[in-house]
């Protein structure tokens, strides 16, 4: 009898603790994708990478003659290998790795105005696979299906800023097996292979930290958007860039008083993003941008206007509830549509996107930190695991085509 | 590089969609050209030497004409041929008519994946007929911000916000329109729960209430019954009797809050009703006196200006250690002998030792029955006569909480301007009946003012002749547009220009 009480009360107190474990903050919320509650997730023991020793002419080199790749939007390909090599993931070991890591810095030929010349890269990389493939085993053995590599250019391993031109090219036939970790996603497009990693964009996480702004600075602005409307120099007559979206949020709601939209370059980019409850978010040349990188850490509920676009760690980030997407043949309605998404829902995505993991899994901190990008990369790269028995190639078996591609692209670099 | 970027998407624009394939197929096969291909080569450097010759784009005009589908002239739609376009007609249909999950594949004709709508290439620019804002969308969105804000005042802001009893004492006079809706206007927007205790020298009037009606807060209206005096000393005194006027209403009905107050010629920060909430008892904030006159002795001997020179501060002093250590008051010095006695002195208006409103209590002070208020609060109902300031109510003056960190911080701002004590002023500012006699004034070309001399005086109309000219040409031009008196204008016009014929 008393042995049953004492049972109960245990019982009892483990309820009400699990209650108060389980209880959230009710500034924030828990965010559960697809893959599930994955953001907190470590992928330390999940996985074994081996990191790839490149001549210096592949990494360092590049990152000498041009320091200005540590700080553009494509830095992740450099921090990535900057983690890797410090992280309890990697190993010495090859036999016993689950992933292969080529360490070069494809998008670092920049033009005078820092802009990524991606005519070189296919060269290199192909350079850098005959050179993994002669001097270790791994490649042949699995024709790079179980290697990644971070190819974060506009439209990724089509190694091409013009949409055409990428799909023309389609992704390198040499990258076809391999696990591709990019920027670009967009559904039904032959530069997003089937079972690529999407990552965001790299943001300087100093930059971002610095310009906070006290949280009880009420948020009034409506709809906030900084950037080109047209593209005068590139598409002047307009309807190429952004195939008319952001022409059309020009010319609908120039005139509207709730629309802060502009070609400005303010300073105070940052803090006016923190008092506004929108942040637009179209596409461009590319469907991807850094500014839902900064939306999501400044708390701006992304409007995200790009038709099939594929958002970062999709799994694991359920973007649906968190962010408006809006057609792009619905933008004239766009006042309509975000002036009746009832106020609980809105403040419902606020609450998620004050979450701190979220914001987090946006960012390349560096030191890194539990639950970053990197972190949450090494997750997706767990959750492929354990390869299928395809993956491995019988000895002497070949599915690649080696001089496939552009006449151009088969010259040595 | 991208300008030529143009050209060869034209050309596989074009290519890509006449060939049989979807616009978005990988093509891996570089070097096939199908006969079609070839032949819109062809026509694309045909259109290419018209347009030299011609100098406009002249292949993008015949295939906007020949291809074009839009149904209104401001809408574009994407560019595309006729047969892509029955293509998706067709898709369209089909998914109408079987309402399927997503996953759903369609059987296209070649085997291309490309299930998406989204297409490469020129798309036009979508504008709706009326791209203005709609009022009642403007409405919604700022009932969305209303929302959000509170949110965040519910989770940043202060927990817990107490109403606060704002107490004024006014009386009617020229400028009370003018102060008093200051006042109105940053009481309406505060945040919080507001009561409002309007004191009115003179009693209750039609004036004041219905200013004070048009704010929409609760509001407790009472008059006294003797007049506002005409000399500052009286009415400062008068207008302290109004106020414990104010705090017996307050102990009367038992409100419970924060009281302040809110004299209508101040000037208040919203920053100031954040702050008061963090009051225990009695609090005191620092007030900027904006009385300063320019002929002010700018000597460095005054120890209570070091942070703000030039503007003086009356309120809390702390020591290093934030404790409060005394007071910063106002120095009348400067101003001996040249302040204003009576109200109709142009002279510089000072204010008090210390000003009622740069105090605030907790209400319960006020109550009869306390449980736990503190003992160094007076009875108010003891107090009889003139209470100079709120220190006058207590009688620790140690207790009182400095605010604002520790007064550093300005959040109201004190000036007294009054009109004459005779001027005149319509009752409550309305114009009723209407002014039917228009006088005109002497300097505006009014078409309906005659020519200030008359005919006779013609010898002196040679020097003002060059100014006569240009003003009647504009009166001629104007008379046109003013339609009420044509009669006159014309004859004017003639008479003036017969003048100028004249000479």
């Amino acid at each position: 009898m008393r042995i049953c009480l004492w049972g109960l009360l245990v019982v009892a107190l483990g309820f009400a603790w699990s209650i108060t474990a389980a209880e959230h903050n009710p500034r924030t919320e828990r965010i559960s994708g697809s893959a599930g509650d994955v953001l907190e997730d470590d992928p330390v023991g999940k996985l074994k990478v081996y990191v790839y020793e490149l001549p210096s002419k592949y990494n360092k080199k590049i990152l000498q003659k041009d320091p200005r790749c540590l700080s553009h939007m494509f830095a992740a390909e450099i921090y990535m290998h900057r983690f890797l090599l410090s992280s309890p993931v990697r190993t010495l070991n090859p036999q016993e790795a689950d992933w292969f890591y080529t360490p070069i810095y494809a998008t670092c030929d920049l033009t005078p105005t820092g802009l990524p010349l991606p005519f070189k890269s296919p060269r290199m990389v192909r350079s850098a696979i005959q050179l993994i493939s002669s001097s270790w085993p791994y490649w042949n053995r699995t024709e790079g299906a179980d290697h990644f590599f971070v190819v974060p250019h506009d439209f990724g391993a089509c190694f091409h800023y013009q949409e055409e031109k990428a799909i023309e090219r389609g992704i390198l036939p040499l990258l076809r097996r391999a696990t591709l970790v990019q920027t670009f996603g967009q559904r039904n497009h032959v530069c997003l292979n089937e079972g690529s990693i999407t990552i965001p964009p790299y943001a300087p996480p100093q930059k971002i930290q610095a310009r906070h702004i006290p949280p009880e600075t009420p948020r009034s602005i409506s709809v906030y958007f900084r950037g080109l409307f047209y593209d005068v120099n590139n598409d002047p007559e307009g309807g190429y860039y952004a195939r008319g979206a952001r022409a059309a949020v020009w010319e609908n709601f120039k005139n509207n008083p709730l629309f802060d939209i502009s070609t400005d370059h303010p300073t105070t980019y940052y803090e006016d993003m923190q008092r506004a409850i929108f942040c637009l978010c179209p596409l461009g040349w590319a469907p991807w941008s850094p500014r839902l990188v900064e939306a999501v850490v400044f708390g701006c509920i992304p409007v995200i206007i790009a038709d099939d676009i594929v958002l970062p760690f999709a799994d694991a980030i359920p973007w649906e509830e968190i962010g408006v997407f809006v057609a792009e043949e619905d933008v004239p309605k766009l006042d309509t549509i975000l002036t009746s998404i009832p106020p609980e829902v809105i403040l419902r995505k606020q609450r998620l996107l004050a979450n701190p993991y979220m914001k987090r899994a946006m960012l390349f901190p560096q030191p890194a930190l539990p639950g970053d990008a990197f972190h949450q990369i090494l997750n997706g790269l767990a959750r492929k695991l354990p390869h299928s028995k395809s993956v491995y190639l019988k000895p002497g078996e070949k599915i690649l085509n080696w001089t496939a591609g552009p006449v151009g692209d088969l010259k040595p670099w | 590089m991208k300008l030529s970027a143009l050209h060869q998407s034209y050309l596989s624009r074009r290519s890509n969609s006449f060939r049989s394939s979807g616009p978005l197929d990988s093509s891996s096969d570089g070097g096939y050209k199908s006969p079609a291909a070839v032949f819109w080569i062809i026509l694309h450097c045909l259109c290419c030497l018209i347009s030299l010759v011609l100098g406009f784009r002249f292949s993008r005009l015949v295939f906007f004409l020949l291809f074009s589908t839009s149904s209104s002239n401001l809408y574009t739609p994407p560019f595309r041929s006729a047969v892509e376009l029955a293509k998706t007609l067709d898709v369209h249909s089909v998914l109408s008519t079987n309402s399927v999950a997503n996953n759903f594949r369609l059987p296209f004709p070649n085997k291309t994946a490309s299930n998406s709508r989204v297409v490469v290439g020129r798309h036009g620019i979508r504008i709706r007929p009326w791209p203005h804002p709609d009022p009642v969308e403007v409405m919604k969105a700022h009932r969305i911000l209303e929302r959000v804000q509170k949110e965040q005042r519910l989770q940043f802001g202060v927990k817990d916000p107490r109403t606060i009893i704002a107490v004024t004492p006014t009386y009617v006079r020229t400028f009370q329109a003018l102060h008093l809706t200051g006042v109105m206007h940053s009481l309406m927007v505060v945040p919080y729960d507001l009561v409002w205790i309007v004191v009115e020298a003179g009693g209750v009037s039609n004036e004041t209430a219905s200013l004070i009606e048009k704010s929409g807060l609760k509001t407790i209206h009472v008059g006294i019954n003797q007049r506002m005096p005409n000399s500052w000393d009286e009415r400062h005194k008068l207008e302290s009797i109004m106020r414990l006027h104010a705090l017996r209403i307050v102990r009367e009905k038992k409100l419970d809050g924060i009281v302040m107050f809110a004299d209508d010629s101040n000037m208040h920060s919203m920053e100031l009703f954040d702050e008061i909430q963090n009051v225990k008892w009695f609090g005191a904030v620092s007030v900027g006196i904006l009385a300063t006159s320019a002929n002010i002795d700018e000597s460095s001997d005054r120890k209570e200006e070091e942070e703000n020179p030039r503007m003086p501060i009356q309120g809390p002093a702390c020591n290093a250690s934030n404790m409060l250590a005394g007071w910063h008051t106002f120095n009348t010095l400067p101003f001996a002998g040249k302040s204003a006695v009576n109200i109709d002195d142009r002279l510089t208006v000072l204010p008090r030792k210390l000003e009622w409103s740069g105090f605030v209590l907790n209400s319960r002070l006020l109550w009869k029955d306390g449980e736990d208020k503190p003992d160094w609060i007076k009875d108010i109902d003891m107090l009889d006569g003139d209470v100079e300031s709120p220190l006058g109510l207590i009688t620790d003056p140690s207790v009182v909480e400095p605010l604002g960190s520790c007064g550093r911080q300005v959040l109201l701002w004190w000036l007294r301007v009054e009109a004459r004590a005779d001027s005149k002023f319509p009752p409550r500012w309305i114009i009723d009946p209407p002014l039917d006699i228009t006088v005109p004034s002497k300097r505006t070309p009014w078409p309906d003012t005659p020519p200030e001399l008359p005919v006779k005086e013609k010898p002196e109309m040679g020097i003002q002749e060059p100014i006569v000219k240009h003003t009647t040409k504009t009166r001629t031009s104007r008379s046109k547009h003013r339609s009420k008196r044509k009669h006159e204008t014309r004859t004017d016009t003639q008479v003036s220009t017969k003048h100028s014929e004249q000479n």
